[in-house]
Parts: C-alpha cells; structure tokens; sequence
C-alpha cells in the first residue's frame, strides 16, 4: 500500500489528468465489449460467453486488413463490420437453437466455441503473438495538459467509445428500430404477434453486439499484442463491468467501466499490489449492497 | 459319407504351433526393434501469448534431435520426441509431465516451461526420480537453491543471477556516466520477474551505491493492458527504467509506452529485448533500449553461431529465439553425455552430464560447461548493448566476464544462505 503516493497524485493536476485520462482509456475499452455483452443479455436473455471472441477477431481483422491496405479507418472497419457478420452467422446458425435451453447449455456452448474460435485464429494467423503496430498518424509526441501526458491516440480511442455509448444510447431511446428491439427484449411474444420477424432482431442485435467488441479489438490492436485467447482476459473483465453495472444496462456498462479504469488506474499508484484485488473488492461491494448491480432494474 | 480323423496332430494345431513358434521367435526381435526407440516428454507453451516461444523450443529440438538420430540417436537409440501443449498453466505442465512419463513411456524429460511451470514440473521429476533437463526457466533458485536440488534434474538455460551480474556492471556503468540516479522497475509479478529485479538492481547498487529505486511496478504476468504501469512510471518521473518483461508482453509494453513516449523520457535497460521474437514483432522498435543478448546470430560472432541461426532459419523460415538455444543445448548435451556413458539410461546419462564440457555455438569461448555441484549451464555467451531497429538489431554487444560472474555468483548464494 503506497497512501502517499496516491494523496501526491490526487494533489497534482498533472498526476490527475493522466491517472485520469489512463482510466478512461482503460474504461471505454471495456465499455465497448462489456455493453456488447449488456446489450445481448438484455434483449436476448443469453450470457454470451463468447463474446470475448469477437473482440479477438476484430482486432485480427483489424491487423490483416491494416497490413493490406495501410489505411487506418478501413482497418477499423474491417474489425468492426467483419465481426458484425461474423456474430450474425454465429447467432443464427448456433446460438439461435439454444434460446430458451438451459443456462448451463448455453453456457457449454458458448464455452466450446471460445475454444473453436481460438484454434480457428490459431490456424490462420499462427500461434504466435502479432503486433499491429501504431499508425504513423499517431507517431506523435504526446499532449500536455495541465502537465499531464496524454497521448493523442488514446484521445481517439475515448472519442470513438463515447461517440459508441452516446449513438447507441440515443438509437435505443428515440428511434423506432430502438423501440423494437426495446419492445423484443420485455415481451418478445407480443412482437412476434404484431408481425415483426424477432429472429431478424436477435441477429441484428448479436451483430450489433460482435461489432462493438470487434471495434473494440481493432482500436486496441495499435497498443496490444494479438494473440489466439486474447478475448479471454477482456472477457473476465467485461463480466466484471455488466455485473456491476447491471445486467442489460447500458448505463449501467458504461458507468461499470469508468469505474473499473479509474479504480485500476489510480489504485495501481496506491494500491499497487492488490489493484487486481480492489476491482473484485469493488464488485462484492457494489453486489452486497445492491444485487442487481448499480443500475439493474434498468433494461435495453 | 462320414469323415475320420486322421491320427497325429492336426492341421489346425500344426498352424496353432507354427503360429505360436513364429510369436515366440519374433517376440525379442519386437523388443529390441521397441527398445531402438527412446521417447523423450516434452511439455511446452504452445498456445497463447508465449506460444511462438514453445513452438520455437520444440523447433530447436526437433532440429537437433534428427542430428542425433543421424548420428546412431541415444547409444544407438533413435530419439522419439513427444511434445505437449501445457498452454503456460503450472498445473497442466505437472499434469502432463507425469502422464508422459506414466502413460507415454517416455525415459527423458525436456521441460520446456517458463518458471511459472518449471517449478511443477521439477516436483514431478524429483517424484518419479527421471531424468529431467530444464531449458527455459530462467530463476535463478531452480537450481541455485539446494532446497530444489535433485539428482536427476540439470538447467540448460541463462540464470537471472548471471544476467543480472552483467547487466548491473553494464548498467552501472552507464548510470556513472550520464547520473542515472533515479531508478524504477517493471516486471512481471511471478518468481522469475521478482528474483530477477531483486538481482539486478543489487548489482546495479552495488557498482553504483547512489542509485535509488523510486517505484516498483508487478504487473500480472500476461497482463493485456500497460496503460496503469507506463502512467504510473510516468508519474514517478525516474530517469532510468528496469524491466524484465519478456515475449508479448514486452511487445505489448513497448507499444503502449511508445505512445506516452516514455522512451525519450528515460533510459530503458530491458533485459529481454535482444530476440528476434521481440525486435522482429515490434513495429516501431525504439532506438538505444539497452538489453541482454538473448539469441543473436551475430553474438557469440562465430561461424559455428551463425551457421546454427542460419540453418534454423531454412528450416522454419524464421530465426530462432532465446528459448531455441537453451533448448539445442539440451539435446547436445544429452547426446554427448550418452556418448559419455555409452548407454541411454537416464541415471547413468545424469552422472556423466555432472561438469560435462562440450563444444557449443553459444558458448563464450566455443563451449558450454554443466556445472556440476549445482547442475546448471555456464559458459555460455553473455553480454548487454544497445538496439537499432533493423539488423543487426544490436551490433554492439559489451561481453560478461564469466570470471566476475563466478565471484559476484559465489558471493549470492552465500548471502542467500544457499552454500
């Protein structure tokens, strides 16, 4: 435990803005997987285990096509919309017959999957680590705010996330397709009844939920090291993230996430060896006291 | 029509005993046919974050083992290699290093894991009493601790106190020069990245007492996300930086150090920068990161080096790593101490392994010795320099002087209580 290390930093704007900024990189990654995996339970009712994956696959796709093209933004939409497809065939191919099956089965599924998927990686891009490399665009000295170091790279990175958190926020809330699928996820019968083909909405709001951990792995292929299981380390921490924040909140996600970069970010200056310790420690809190999570009764 | 039978033994029991005849005669051809064969285990990391470092052990193996089969094998035995996936899990390393042994009939052991696993390992081989050559496992307590000390398990890979040793001269040496007071370390939070910190920055006080360690930073081992650590060693604001951080995760930390800049910042000495599995991966490889050589081609700059990294390139098409040397070394060494013993028997190979010197591509001077009182490799080239992004990628390499490793080491373990 280093106390004063910590107090000197909450005394510093220097200390702050980059603990900070280190946070909400940190955060808005795990937002993207983690509200992915919000979304799919809250209208499909299925705890995708295998949302990891799609993370991995993203930031694969990301590479390949970085590596053909050079372009940056076609790399980031390869990763995006190529595990957008790739969630919509998986959810209506496999995951589709296990609806309403018993948790444990799909949990099994899922499971077989995760293992499927990362031999798949294994076989096209070989079992050893890859690396994307920083786009030359962001070669560039950091910014210096307030005295803290920022690097613009992750200013993108918290940029695309929130543009994310606030488009899908908005989409859901205001558009009809949002009211549907809103619609789909409390009463799932009733839309079928009035006509609307409910297998269309659960692939596209599998696709949708593929393509933000996609996303989320092309943004982090620049800074990470690409390797077959990548997904399963993010997973764990996305689980972490829904759990708190709510299960099929999208909110509750995003204020989830935040909470957990800023807890590793500024609990590594004072707590730095029990940073992993204090994210669990955060979470039996928060479900002690409230079991639903911070935002639970709120639904997609 | 009825048939009689005839007198004397019939065609069925004539076949019956033909058959039996041919089992019994056959039975010591089939052993000894078997016995030409002496299957080595070998658990490895073949999947994950480290996977190009295990695919690379059992590269190296495979190449020397068909050497040696070449050659006549093991005592005139052909060497059978059986390798397993431990996927970097302790547990699964143990698990199937006493399933090789149990269920696969092998007579050898190559560990072939990373400290996380070795230790598993070398308890399942002080177990079944095989012989056991670790190649990977870097810490030095594997077999500087007489608490870990069996007969039948020897080390063929760097020591971290030996590396240390160097690098801490090296680094001293160069904090003097340019004032590096200032220093913090990250590693990874495992027996390998703890012992090898500790032993580096004691030597790096001990040439250079003014030194002072202002943050320490263990993140987990795999760790996926830097950003806390390279903020925080940011905010320290030290001038030099330790890290023995190793394949992706290393790839990993440069990559998002790179970003905050933290390599104009401060000095960095990165012990396992120097292999081709890190220069090669790392797209904006910074200039002047001091690091240990861990396999160059060109250090040792010798034919017989660079003839092994060129043959090892045609084969896989690509260059070996740190872990493809001590792993080659384990196969030489096992070949000549068969020799030695003239015979394939795990014990009587241990006893001639014991100080056994052999001619080595990786050697300081052409050789490698298997020390004998605590059963691990020295001699071997060793040396720190400063990388360039392309190759030679670190064409300047500052060599150790075994004689002061050997003093400086000696020294350790009385300290450590281990002599």
């Amino acid at each position: 435990m280093d106390l004063d290390a910590l107090t000197g930093c909450l005394a510093s704007s220097a200390c702050l803005v980059t603990q900070t900024t280190s946070g909400f990189i940190i955060g808005m990654l795990l937002f993207l997987v983690a509200v992915g995996l919000t979304l799919i339970f809250g209208v499909l009712k299925v705890v995708n285990f295998s949302h990891g994956a799609f993370y991995m696959f993203g930031a694969y796709f990301a590479m390949t096509a970085y590596q053909l093209t050079g372009s940056f933004a076609l790399a980031m939409l390869c990763g995006a919309a190529g595990t957008a497809l790739l969630g919509l065939i998986f959810e209506r191919v496999f995951m589709s017959r296990v609806y309403g099956s018993d948790v444990l089965m799909q949990l099994l599924v899922c499971y077989a999957f995760v293992l499927i998927f990362d031999d798949v990686v294994r076989m096209i891009w070989g079992p050893e680590f890859k690396s994307m490399g920083m786009p030359a665009a962001f070669q560039v000295a950091p910014l210096f705010i307030a005295g803290g170091v920022v690097p613009p790279y992750y200013l993108l990175l918290i940029g695309v996330a929130l543009a994310a958190a606030v488009i899908l926020g908005l989409g859901l809330a205001r558009t009809r397709l949002g009211k549907v699928i809103r619609a789909a996820a409390h009463n799932p019968g009733m839309v079928s009844a009035l006509g609307i083909n409910t297998g269309l909405i659960y692939g596209g709001v599998f696709a949708l939920g593929g393509m933000l951990a996609g996303l989320a792995g092309a943004l982090a292929a620049p800074v990470r090291s690409l390797t077959p299981g990548m997904g399963f380390s993010v997973l764990i921490e996305s689980f972490i993230v829904t759990v708190i924040g709510g299960m099929g909140s999208i909110l509750g996600a995003l204020i989830g996430a935040l909470l957990i970069g800023m807890i590793r970010s500024f609990g590594s200056l004072g707590f730095p060896l029990f940073t992993e310790g204090l994210m669990y420690l955060f979470m039996v809190i928060v479900l002690v006291s409230r079991p639903t999570g911070l935002f639970g009764k709120e639904v997609a | 029509m009825t048939r009689t039978r005839k007198p004397g033994v019939s065609r069925r029991a004539t076949l019956a005993m033909m058959g039996a005849g041919a089992v019994t005669f056959a039975t010591p051809w089939v052993a000894r046919a078997q016995a030409k064969t002496i299957k080595v285990g070998m658990p490895t990391i073949l999947s994950g974050r480290v996977a190009q470092l295990g695919t690379s052990s059992r590269n190296a193996v495979v190449l020397e083992v068909e050497k040696v089969n070449a050659a006549g094998g093991l005592a005139g035995r052909q060497i059978e290699m059986v390798i397993r996936d431990s996927k970097g899990q302790p547990q699964e390393a143990a698990r199937i290093a006493r399933e090789l042994v149990n269920t696969d009939g092998c007579e050898l052991l190559i560990d072939a894991e990373a400290s996380s696993g070795a230790f598993a390992v070398h308890e399942v081989a002080r177990d079944l009493g095989v012989l056991c050559i670790h190649t990977n496992s870097e810490t030095s307590a594997l077999t500087a601790d007489p608490k870990q000390h069996i007969p039948n398990a020897f080390r063929t890979a760097r020591q971290g106190v030996h590396d240390s040793i160097v690098g801490g001269s090296y680094a001293a040496a160069i904090s003097k020069a340019k004032g590096l007071k200032k220093w913090a370390t990250c590693a990874p939070d495992y027996a390998y990245g703890r012992d090898t910190t500790g032993e580096f920055t004691l030597y790096l006080k001990r040439f250079a007492p003014d030194v002072e360690i202002i943050s320490e930073s263990w993140p987990k081992l795999f760790q996926p996300d830097y950003t806390e650590v390279v903020t925080k060693i940011l905010q320290a604001k030290p001038q030099a930086l330790y890290s023995c951080l190793w394949g992706g995760d290393l790839t990993s930390y440069i990559d998002q150090a790179n970003i905050y800049a933290l390599f104009s910042q401060m000095e960095v000495f990165a012990v396992n920068m120097a292999d081709y599995t890190a220069l090669t991966v790392v797209k904006n490889l910074p200039k002047g990161i001091h690091s240990g050589n861990r396999y160059i081609k060109t250090y040792p700059a010798t034919p017989e080096n660079a003839v092994w990294g060129d043959a090892y390139k045609a084969k896989y098409n690509e260059y070996p790593t740190n872990w493809s040397w001590e792993n080659a070394t384990a196969i030489m060494l096992l070949a000549e101490a068969s020799k030695k013993a003239n015979s394939a028997d795990g014990k009587k190979i241990a006893e001639a392994m014991r100080g056994l010197k052999i001619k080595s591509p990786f050697g300081a001077d052409g050789t490698v010795t298997m020390r004998a009182d605590d059963q691990t490799l020295v001699g071997y080239a060793i040396g720190w320099g400063t990388t360039i992004p392309q190759e030679p990628y670190v064409p300047q390499v500052q060599a150790g002087d075994w004689k002061t490793i050997f003093e400086l080491e000696a020294e350790w373990k009385k300290s450590k209580g281990y002599t």
